[in-house]
């Protein structure tokens, strides 16, 4: 898994690509509560470059998002694919996340 | 149906990719694609990772995984010698909840019975069985 950043005036925009597993979903948790840590509080998450999600990395990505809630923030995913797309709906997090197609779309929503 | 994959490893989270390796390199073998093989990496990541954490917490032992592909289907069977854990019988998520009501984690079991055609669990003395089966066929959502 490859973890990338780009700050924009709305949003931290992240980009992660490769697998969210068992192994690696602890990274994507720990980066995001670091970036919360220092003060971020709106973060645009890019899967569009992930080829693999299991419930780990769900379990991550929830954990970082009641964190973010109980500080008012913001937790946006753009250009999920194939796999992740399904894991999403599956899971009912399509339902629960605010998820568009690409970032500039998920800046204007944040 | 014929022997296509077949590992004995220790229960621990550094030996996932060797397990989904195994696996996986068996359905493609098999003929199944890559989208059906990715359902089977999930499905077998949430119940091996199960396992990990909850047959035997702190004194992990083994598990055997031995899959088998014929008449369009393709099986996995996952043993362990731990704890008894029938993921069949917990029940399933409410997926209506918001983020803050969502407990963290009960996903994985579900997982594996949405992607699975065929999800069956036994108990024997020490011994827990779980099969997998899915179809070469997608199954409907």
């Amino acid at each position: 898994m490859n973890i990338s950043t780009k700050k924009e005036s709305a949003a931290l925009v992240v980009t992660v690509s490769g697998r969210m597993d068992a192994v690696t979903a602890p990274e994507f948790e720990k980066s995001i509560s670091d970036f919360i840590t220092q003060g971020e509080k709106a973060f645009v998450v890019n899967l569009s470059g992930l080829e693999y999600i299991s419930s780990a990395g769900l379990r991550s990505i929830l954990a970082c998002a009641k964190r973010l809630k109980e500080q008012s923030g913001k937790l946006i995913f753009s250009g999920l694919q194939g796999h992740v797309k399904e894991v999403f709906s599956i899971s009912g997090f399509n339902g629960i996340f605010k998820i568009y197609e690409s970032d500039a779309e998920g800046l204007k929503g944040v | 149906m014929p022997s296509t994959g077949h590992i004995k490893i220790p229960a621990v989270l550094g030996n996932l990719q060797a397990i989904t390796d195994c696996v996986s390199d068996a359905a493609v073998a098999a003929g199944f694609t890559p989208r059906r093989v990715g359902d089977m990496e999930l499905a077998l990541e949430e119940a091996v990772t199960n396992v990990f954490k909850y047959a035997s917490p702190g004194n992990p032992g083994e598990i055997e995984i031995t899959c088998a592909a014929g008449d369009g289907k393709f099986s996995i069977e996952i043993r362990d010698w731990g704890k008894e854990f029938d993921i069949t019988k917990l029940p399933d998520p409410d997926l209506s909840q918001n983020i803050s009501e969502r407990p963290i984690g009960g996903l994985g079991a579900y997982l594996i019975k949405r992607l699975a055609d065929d999800v069956s669990y036994r108990r024997l003395p020490g011994l827990n069985i779980l099969t997998l089966v899915f179809n070469l066929e997608i199954k409907k959502q």
